[in-house]
């Protein structure tokens, strides 16, 4: 096991220096002179060629790049030059809302998604089944900014129940946080509990049909108990290293939904920055959230290789 | 017995304290996220915006686009226009104790002229050096007569920091600002909102009636209305138009509408860069006019802004007291502009339209479109990102670029720029010696009659040889709660709290 | 008389394809998206003769008008016709699922074959690549790149295919890992076969089974993903029609003309379930342990 560890580990520095690589390269290469994008309306040449030499945009592309890995591997993300905050004050600023976000989405995902997997692949076959299957279609085929808007219109226009968009700290006041990231989470989430039925499902399906069940059964246990204590159990494994792996994947779904809903988290700041021109910004938040995506995933692994005896020794 | 009174009247004591206490905040939507929030180093317009609660500025603007004193009281040109003698207001102080004196002003102003990344170094070129007279006065020394000087004050140029915060805090001054405006800095969440409250030293405490103010960036109009309408924010900036007639009927709220000082307009590549000769529009002034005369401005007003903009032909607008009512604003006439384009010998020009990705660029775009295919033009949009779009303008590759300009309080701002040789929004690539010269005058001068009879000739040369062709002026929409009074509508387009109140 | 001894016919052997075609017929909610995918491919082949009006013209006079009977779904901010746009628009998202997912396809396909296949320090090259492009978040890594090449539906396209390209590199490569070790393979090297006749006779076959579904999964997300980038203004560009793009200019309107969201945004849904719809029907049809 400790070899695999080592394994692994020893992969994750490649991946990161060709992430940076890939993250570095298309913000430099973006069209469009960034000194005048940064410049802004009032287009001043002194301004440009400050703004050149601030961020050796006359020097060549490796070197560009070395500077820029040179300050990371130094704890220096660069500074966004829209509001000239250093980008790890940014990140540590929009870390909490963007993790509570994912967080209350994959709780709605688990709630919502293992249940109709459940309640699917006990009642297979039936109305419900069929309409699990539904729900997860739907889930998976709705686009999610769609979904938001619509939602924004009922729940805060016509109705006057959720405030429409913006974000309150939970510290702050705590309803009033929970107000505004229900409806976003819920966009956010129902993409996430579509995968997560269908792989309950076909988990709880497999089991369900295992030997040890059917003793179970033939015990005499009540079918609730079958299902929860033996078979739900065995079933979760898969399901469980998913979910640390779909925080990841949740990001790319933060970014539409927290420009729809102006949620202040990573999403909306990578879109903002993009279209600024705020390189640093853009390039220091992937490399976070791809190097919290990499260890996640090793930590996945790891998971699995534990619960899974076959794999050990 | 007399326990039975004593438990209401404490407790109708209890509410009176709390409601005495409890603090007035004023929550106003913002279309964008300002950038950063140092006057020196500023660009954005809703930047401004936030600046007139945090900043105060030597002058101010007020509803007919006059110059009102705010941090200076009075001032006066020298016999020959080459220094500008400015009175400061007593017993002014940053929000940090600091005293607002001459010598605060001639560091703001050097500031201004030399700080690395400055955005107005531009704006304040004419100046050569600031002399402190006494501790309330100082004097602006010019190289040449520069009229849209004092205009020039009004906005971010104006603006005072303290010297103690920003030599402090050097380039990231704007992380902290410490100004002198009624509202003194609490936090800035990017993206999310920029707290401010009141400055309790602030020299016109008076005619401040919020302890606090937030301002909450929200990108998507119908989301920062929806967030209006829900209770959320107090005041909304830039509503779509479209959204009027849906809250015209509702008495909670109030729309106000002023004509913006800035325009949208089609800037061509006459001159710019070679591109110019390919282009058909840039070869041939006949054509120009044709597209011109085949468009009709007012409905294009009608179904790309809901009618929510003024038409114009100039970079004023025609409300403007500086707009030249020599050449009036032209007729859509699709028959001369055939005629024309049969005398050029190009029945059916095609050129492409670099079109910003804003939704109202777009529509506008599509608009004229469809206008000039009845003349025979062939237009094909071309939509750019905005900051790709700059710099392909900036290098000349482009043949027609649909740009809108923020406009600033005096005309000048609007037209030198852009139609002096070489200046760096001259896009166009615009260049006329007889045109330079006039400008220059202009500016020179401070007679308003004299100034006036010169844009009407720089008009007469713009109207005919079309370097922009200018569409409109649009509509600032605000709309707010019915709970404010006070609003002043300047058309700055700024959102002002001074006088501004809860009722 | 002899008694006719009629040849029954003995049943034809079924080919695993047909085979598993033919669990695919009998599946109803893969049948119906096939059906739903088939309708948008016509509807898109036909667009000019199907539609009412010219998706292009605009009329000032019927700016925002609700749906009547003239103009059955309404019509748009510059007065354009909604329902010919949404017919038009469906060329938009096919080309956009179709030609994205063939270029993740081209491009992944055979470096996956080769990741698989060599081994060695080629693969781990490959993969660590691969791992670096599936740690950045799939649809920044499209609006990058989008934002990069310009805005315009080619450029969209190429996006969204260069960014789902990692998928198909990792299901190429597994599939070549698992199907490597089998003996014919081994058997196919001894007797001497070059490495590309191996690769492309043996090796490939067995790998289209997984390629088919995911492509037809990848599709859906495809169309979600171009219509999210035309969301943001980066995709195809007005007045051209596309879902996408109608989403963005209508959500300025959804107060005062819901018309013009709701019905590119249940084409959008439309075409995405009957994909996923298909795409589960060939999952479990070419894998009957998944019931």
């Amino acid at each position: 096991m400790f070899k695999f560890l080592l394994q692994r580990l020893a992969t994750i520095v490649p991946t990161l220096f060709f992430v940076s690589i890939l993250i570095f390269g298309l913000q430099q290469l973006l069209p469009g002179d960034p000194a005048t994008a940064l410049a802004g309306e009032d287009h001043d040449p002194s301004v440009i060629a400050y703004l050149r030499a601030k961020f050796h945009l006359d020097e060549p592309l490796y070197m560009r790049y070395f500077y820029w890995a040179n300050g990371v591997l130094h704890g220096d993300l660069g500074e966004s030059v829209r509001i000239q905050k250093p980008v790890v004050d940014l990140i540590l600023e929009k870390l909490p809302v963007t993790v509570q976000l994912a967080s209350m989405a994959i709780v709605i995902a688990i709630v919502f998604g293992v249940s109709a997997g459940i309640v699917s692949a006990v009642k297979k076959d039936t109305a419900w089944d069929y309409a699990a299957n539904v729900f997860a279609l739907w889930g998976l085929s709705t686009p999610n900014f769609w979904l938001g808007i619509l939602l924004i219109m009922l729940f805060a226009v016509k109705l006057g129940w959720l405030p429409a968009s913006g974000y309150v700290s939970p510290f702050e006041d705590l309803k009033a946080n929970l107000a505004a990231m229900i409806m976003p989470a819920f966009v956010l989430g129902n993409a996430f509990a579509a995968v997560l039925m269908r792989h309950t499902r076909s988990a709880m399906l497999q089991v369900l049909s295992a030997d040890y069940v059917r003793t179970a059964r033939a015990k005499g246990l009540d079918e609730r108990v079958v299902v929860l204590k033996h078979a739900l159990r065995n079933a979760l494994v898969p399901v469980i290293t998913l979910g640390a792996l779909a925080f990841g994947e949740l990001l790319g779904g933060t970014v539409l939904t927290e420009t729809v809903f102006s949620i202040p988290g990573f999403g909306k700041l990578i879109v903002d920055a993009v279209f600024n021109r705020d390189y640093s910004v853009v390039q220091g938040v992937v490399l976070f959230t791809a190097t919290v995506y990499i260890t996640l995933n090793l930590l996945a692994d790891l998971a699995y290789f534990l619960v899974n005896p076959r794999m050990r020794g | 017995m007399k326990k039975i009174f004593l438990y209401p009247l404490v407790a109708a004591l209890a509410v009176f304290a709390g409601a005495a206490t409890a603090q007035t905040t004023l929550r106003i939507g913002l279309a964008e996220d300002p950038d950063v929030l140092d006057p020196t180093l500023a660009r954005t317009f809703v930047g401004r915006i936030v600046f007139n609660s945090l900043c105060d500025k030597l002058f101010d603007l007020d509803e007919k686009l006059n110059i009102v004193p705010q941090l200076a009281t009075s001032y006066t040109w020298s016999a020959d226009h080459k220094a500008l003698t400015i009175k400061l207001r007593q017993g002014v102080t940053f929000h940090d104790g600091e005293k607002l004196d001459a010598a605060a002003v001639k560091f703001n102003l050097e500031r201004h002229k030399t700080m690395q990344g400055s955005n107005r170094r531009g704006e304040l070129a004419p100046v050569t050096s600031v002399d402190v007279v006494d501790a309330q006065t100082v004097r602006l020394n010019l190289a040449a007569p520069f009229a849209p000087l004092l205009a020039v004050l009004t906005d971010r140029a104006g603006m005072m920091v303290s010297p103690k915060a920003a030599q402090a805090e050097g380039a990231h001054f704007g992380t902290h600002p410490v100004c002198s405006g009624p509202f003194k800095f609490v936090e800035r969440v990017a993206q999310d909102r920029i707290v401010l409250e009141r400055f309790p030293n602030y020299w016109n405490k008076g005619a401040i009636h919020f302890d606090r103010v937030v301002y909450q960036p929200i990108v998507d109009a119908s989301v920062r209305l929806a967030n209006l309408r829900s209770g959320q924010l107090d005041f909304i900036e830039r509503m779509a138009p479209s959204d009027v007639p849906g809250l015209k009927g509702d008495s909670r709220f109030k729309i106000s509408r002023i004509v913006e000082i800035g325009y949208q307009g089609i800037t061509i590549n006459i001159g710019k860069s070679d591109q110019a000769q390919k282009n058909p529009l840039g070869r041939d002034p006949r054509v120009r006019e044709a597209f011109e005369l085949s468009l009709d401005r007012k409905a294009i007003t009608q179904v790309a802004m809901d009618g929510e903009a003024e038409v114009g032909n100039q970079w004023v607008a025609p409300n403007n007291p500086w707009y030249a009512k020599n050449v009036p604003v032209p007729q859509r006439d699709v028959a001369k502009a055939k005629a024309l384009l049969a005398a050029a010998g190009v029945p059916n020009p095609s050129f492409t339209l670099m079109t910003p990705t804003t939704s109202d660029a777009q529509k506008i775009a599509q608009v004229v479109q469809a206008m000039a295919k009845e003349a025979g033009f062939d237009v094909k949009v071309q939509s750019t990102e905005f900051s790709t779009s700059l710099d392909l303008a900036d290098k000349g590759q482009y043949d027609a670029y649909m740009l809108a300009w923020s406009g600033r309080a005096d005309p000048d701002g609007n037209l030198y720029s852009f139609h002096a040789c070489k200046q760096p929004l001259n896009y166009a690539g615009y260049c006329k010696p007889e045109v330079d010269e006039l400008i220059n005058r202009s500016r020179a001068t401070t007679d308003p009659a004299a100034r006036l009879k010169l844009f009407e000739q720089i008009e007469a040369h713009v109207a005919k040889d079309r370097p922009i062709v200018y569409l409109f002026h649009r509509h600032w929409l605000w709309a707010y709660s019915a709970k404010l009074s006070g609003l002043r509508t300047v058309p700055d387009g700024l959102v002002r709290v001074q006088d501004l109140k809860f009722n | 008389m002899a008694a006719v001894l009629t040849a029954t016919a003995l049943p034809r052997e079924l080919t695993p394809a047909q085979r598993a075609l033919r669990r695919l017929a009998r599946r109803r909610g893969a049948m119906a998206g096939l059906g739903c995918v088939v309708f948008f491919v016509l509807l898109a082949l036909f667009a000019p003769w199907v539609a009412p009006h010219d998706p292009l013209a605009t009329s000032w006079s019927a700016v925002r008008q609700a749906p009547s009977a003239h103009y059955l779904f309404g019509t748009d901010e510059i007065g354009r016709d909604v329902l010919s746009r949404v017919i038009w628009g469906t060329r938009a998202s096919l080309l956009a699922g179709l030609v994205s997912v063939c270029i993740s396809l081209a491009l992944g396909v055979p470096v996956g074959l080769a990741a698989g296949y060599l081994g060695g320090w080629v693969d781990a090259l490959i993969s660590r690549i691969t791992d670096a492009m599936l740690a950045c978040p799939f649809l920044i890594l499209a609006i990058a790149l989008a934002a990069f090449l310009g805005p315009s539906l080619t450029n969209a396209m190429i996006a969204i295919g260069i960014s789902a390209t990692p998928i198909f590199i990792r299901l190429t490569r597994a599939q070549v890992l698992a199907v490597k070790v089998e003996d014919y393979v081994e058997a196919a090297r001894a007797v001497g076969n070059s490495h590309l006749r191996i690769a492309l006779r043996h090796i490939l076959p067995n790998v289209v089974a997984p390629l088919i579904v995911q492509a037809t999964l990848a599709i859906a997300a495809a169309v979600i993903a171009e219509a999210s980038l035309s969301f943001l203004g980066l995709g195809q560009q007005p007045p051209a029609p596309s879902w996408g793009s109608m989403l963005n200019t209508a959500k300025n309107y959804i107060d005062n003309a819901p018309w013009m969201s709701v019905w590119p945004g249940l084409s959008i849904f439309l075409l995405v379930l009957s994909f996923n719809l298909l795409g589960d029907g060939l999952r479990d049809a070419f894998d009957p342990r998944h019931k």
